[in-house]
C-alpha cells in the first residue's frame, strides 16, 4: 500500500517538476497544445459536430429505423 | 422516406474528410519511426554509456516531442466528422469500427499520461533502465494505436468477421480475431508503419545532412546518419515487401482497384507490370467513363501476373471484366452482383414491412434468413450494389490512382538508393566531401511525406464509390445535413491545421538550429 503511494506521489512529482522547469519552447508548446485542445473540444464538437443520429432521434429505435430507410431507399435508388 | 443528397454535400464531405486525415497524415508517420529511432539510440548509450549519445538521444527526442504534441489528437476530428457528416456510416457499421478505435483511445491515453511523460521528465529522475523501458513503450505504443485505426481502415476495405442485423441495421461482431487479422489490415498495418519508419529516417538523414554542410555537430550528424540509414535500409526492404503483399491482397479482395492501379483496361494473362507510363483517354468506354490507354509504358512482361498469383499464365481482370463479367475467368459481372444486392435490400425491406405490419412470424423468418452464413456471403456481401444505378459508377479515378500508386513506388526505390549511398559514404568516411549528396538528403525530406500521402490516395481514391467496400457506397453513407455547415468546417480545419503546421515547423526549425544540448 505505502508502495503504492510512493510510486503515485513520485509520478505526480515528476508532472510537476517537469512542467516547472519547462524550457520556453517548451511552454509555447503547451500554450498550442492547449489552444488546440480547446478549439477542438470545445468550440468545434460542440458547436459544428453534434453526433446527428443523437440530435435528430430520440432512442436507439428509431435511430436504426432512419438508417435502414437510408439503407433501403438510398440516393441512388429513385424506385 | 428518402432523403435527397445532393452532391455538393457529398463532395464537400468528402473534401473536409480529405484535406482532416491528410493533414493528419503529416504528423503520425514521424511519431511512428522516431519513436523507433529515438528508441535504438537511447539503447546505444545505455549499452555502451558514451555521452554522446545521449546528447544524440535528447536532440532527436526532443523533434519527436514537438510533432507528437501538435499533433497529438487531430486524428480525433476525423472521428467527429463520422459522427456527424458520416452518421448512417456510422451506425451501419457499429461496433466494428467502435471496438478498435475504443482501443485505440484508451492505449493512446495511457500512453501519453504516462510513458511520455517519463521519456520527457525523466532524465535523471527515474533510473536509466526504466528511461530506456519508456522511451521503448511509447514506440511500441505509438506503433500499437495505428494498429488499431488501420484494423478499422482494413475492415472498411475488406469487410470481414460480421453479419449484418436488420434489426437494428447495423454489423455486428462474429469474429474479433477475423477483424484483427484480416489480411488487408495485417498488410496495411505493415506496410504504413515501415513507410513511417522510412519516413524518420529520411527526416533524420536530412537534418544531420544539414549539419554536415554546416560544418557543425559533425560526429553528432554522422552517428545519427548511420542509425537512420541503417534503419532507413531495414524500413525500405519491409515497405517493399509488405507493399507487394498488399497488391496481392487488394487484386483479391479489391479488383477493381488494382485495375485502376495498373490501369488495366482489358484483362489478360501473362499481364505486364507497368513501370511508368502515361495515360490517355481510351476509345473504349463504360457507359458515359472512358477507360485508358498508354501514350507510353515501361513494362516487365508477365510480371503482373506473377506478381498476382506466382504463375504468368494466370489472368488478371481489368476493368472491363469486371464491369462486364467474364464467365470464361469466373469474373462476376456488375449486374450479377446487382442482382444479388437487390436481393438483399429486398429482403430488407420485407423485414420493415413485416415489423411494421406486426407480422411477428414474417420478421423473424426473414431474420433468420439474414443470420444464415449463406446470405451474408452470396448476397449481403453484394448489398452495397443495390444502391448503385450505373455500371461505370464502380470506377474509380483511373488516372488519380494510376499516378499515385506509381509515383509513389518510384519514390520508394529513390529511398532505398538514398539510404545505401549514404551507408556507403558513411563507411567510406566521403560524406563530408560529397556535398551535392548532403544536399540530396536535405531536399529529400519532403519526399517520403509525398510518398505517405499517394499511398493513402491509392487507398481511398481506389476504393470509389465504396466508403465499405462492396456494402456501402458514400453517397448512402454521407448524413443529409447542410453542406454550408461542411463547407464552413472545411474552411476552419484549413486555417486550423495550416497553423498547426505552421507552428510545428517554426518550432522544429529553431530547435534544429540550437542544435543539441549539452
Amino acid at each position: 500500500m505505502k508502495f503504492g503511494h510512493q510510486m503515485i506521489a513520485r509520478f505526480l512529482n515528476l508532472y510537476i517538476d517537469g512542467f516547472r522547469n519547462l524550457s520556453s519552447w517548451g511552454r509555447k508548446l503547451w500554450i498550442i497544445i492547449l489552444i488546440k485542445l480547446f478549439i477542438m473540444f470545445v468550440i468545434l464538437k460542440v458547436f459544428f459536430f453534434p453526433d446527428i443520429l443523437k440530435v435528430k432521434f430520440d432512442n436507439d429505435i428509431k435511430r436504426a429505423e432512419h438508417v435502414r430507410d437510408q439503407l433501403i431507399n438510398s440516393p441512388d435508388n429513385h424506385d | 422516406m428518402t432523403e435527397n443528397i445532393d452532391l455538393t454535400l457529398l463532395d464537400w464531405s468528402r473534401a473536409q474528410f480529405a484535406l482532416t486525415a491528410i493533414y493528419h497524415w503529416l504528423f503520425v508517420p514521424l511519431t511512428l519511426g522516431l519513436s523507433f529511432l529515438v528508441a535504438i539510440m537511447e539503447t546505444i548509450y545505455f549499452r555502451t554509456g558514451n555521452e554522446e549519445w545521449r546528447r544524440i538521444t535528447r536532440f532527436w527526442m526532443t523533434l519527436f516531442g514537438i510533432n507528437f504534441a501538435i499533433g497529438v489528437a487531430t486524428g480525433i476530428i476525423l472521428e467527429f466528422e463520422f459522427g456527424t457528416n458520416w452518421s448512417n456510416y456510422s451506425w451501419f457499421v457499429g461496433d466494428i469500427f467502435g471496438a478498435p478505435l475504443a482501443v485505440e483511445g484508451i492505449v493512446a491515453f495511457f500512453l501519453e499520461s504516462t510513458f511520455v511523460a517519463v521519456m520527457f521528465f525523466g532524465w535523471n529522475k527515474v533510473s536509466k533502465k526504466f528511461h530506456l523501458l519508456s522511451t521503448w513503450l511509447v514506440a511500441v505504443g505509438s506503433n500499437l494505436s495505428a494498429l488499431w485505426i488501420l484494423v478499422a481502415n482494413g475492415w472498411m476495405q475488406n469487410p470481414v468477421g460480421m453479419a449484418f442485423n436488420p434489426d437494428t441495421a447495423r454489423n455486428e461482431m462474429v469474429s474479433f480475431w477475423a477483424v484483427l487479422f484480416n489480411q488487408v489490415a495485417v498488410d496495411k498495418f505493415l506496410h504504413t508503419i515501415s513507410s513511417g519508419y522510412l519516413l524518420a529516417s529520411i527526416f533524420v538523414l536530412g537534418i544531420s545532412a544539414w549539419f554536415v554542410l554546416k560544418k557543425r555537430e559533425t560526429f553528432f550528424a554522422k552517428r545519427s546518419m548511420l542509425v537512420a540509414a541503417v534503419f532507413g535500409i531495414l524500413a525500405s526492404l519491409m515497405n517493399a515487401y509488405t507493399g507487394d503483399s498488399s497488391a496481392r491482397t487488394i487484386a483479391k479482395a479489391q479488383p477493381v482497384k488494382f485495375a485502376a492501379m495498373e490501369a488495366l483496361s482489358e484483362g489478360k494473362t501473362n499481364a505486364g507490370l507497368i513501370a511508368f507510363g502515361v495515360l490517355k483517354d481510351s476509345e473504349n468506354k463504360i457507359g458515359e467513363t472512358a477507360l485508358k490507354d498508354f501514350i507510353f509504358k515501361i513494362e516487365f512482361p508477365s510480371f503482373l501476373s506473377i506478381l498476382t498469383s506466382g504463375d504468368k499464365d494466370s489472368f488478371v481482370p481489368g476493368i472491363t471484366d469486371l464491369v462486364n463479367g467474364n464467365t470464361g475467368y469466373n469474373v462476376m459481372s456488375f449486374e450479377e452482383k446487382k442482382s444479388r444486392g437487390e436481393t438483399a435490400r429486398k429482403a430488407l425491406i420485407g423485414y420493415k414491412a413485416a415489423a411494421k405490419e406486426g407480422n411477428i412470424r414474417m420478421r423473424d423468418s426473414i431474420k433468420t434468413i439474414f443470420a444464415t452464413q449463406s446470405f451474408q456471403d452470396d448476397y449481403f456481401r453484394y448489398f452495397g450494389y443495390a444502391s448503385i444505378v450505373k455500371a461505370e459508377d464502380i470506377i474509380p479515378d483511373i488516372s488519380g490512382t494510376f499516378y499515385s500508386f506509381h509515383f509513389m513506388v518510384i519514390l520508394g526505390f529513390l529511398f532505398i538508393f538514398l539510404f545505401v549511398l549514404a551507408l556507403y559514404y558513411l563507411f567510406k568516411d566521403k560524406l563530408v566531401q560529397n556535398r551535392w549528396f548532403l544536399w540530396l538528403c536535405l531536399f529529400s525530406m519532403p519526399l517520403p511525406y509525398i510518398a505517405s500521402e499517394l499511398g493513402w490516395i491509392v487507398a481511398e481514391l481506389g476504393r470509389q464509390p465504396w466508403i465499405i467496400q462492396d456494402l456501402m457506397p458514400v453517397s448512402t453513407a454521407v448524413s443529409n445535413i447542410g453542406s454550408g455547415s461542411v463547407m464552413a468546417t472545411f474552411f476552419i480545419f484549413a486555417v486550423l491545421f495550416t497553423t498547426l503546421l505552421i507552428a510545428e515547423v517554426s518550432i522544429m526549425v529553431k530547435q534544429v538550429k540550437n542544435g543539441p544540448q549539452h
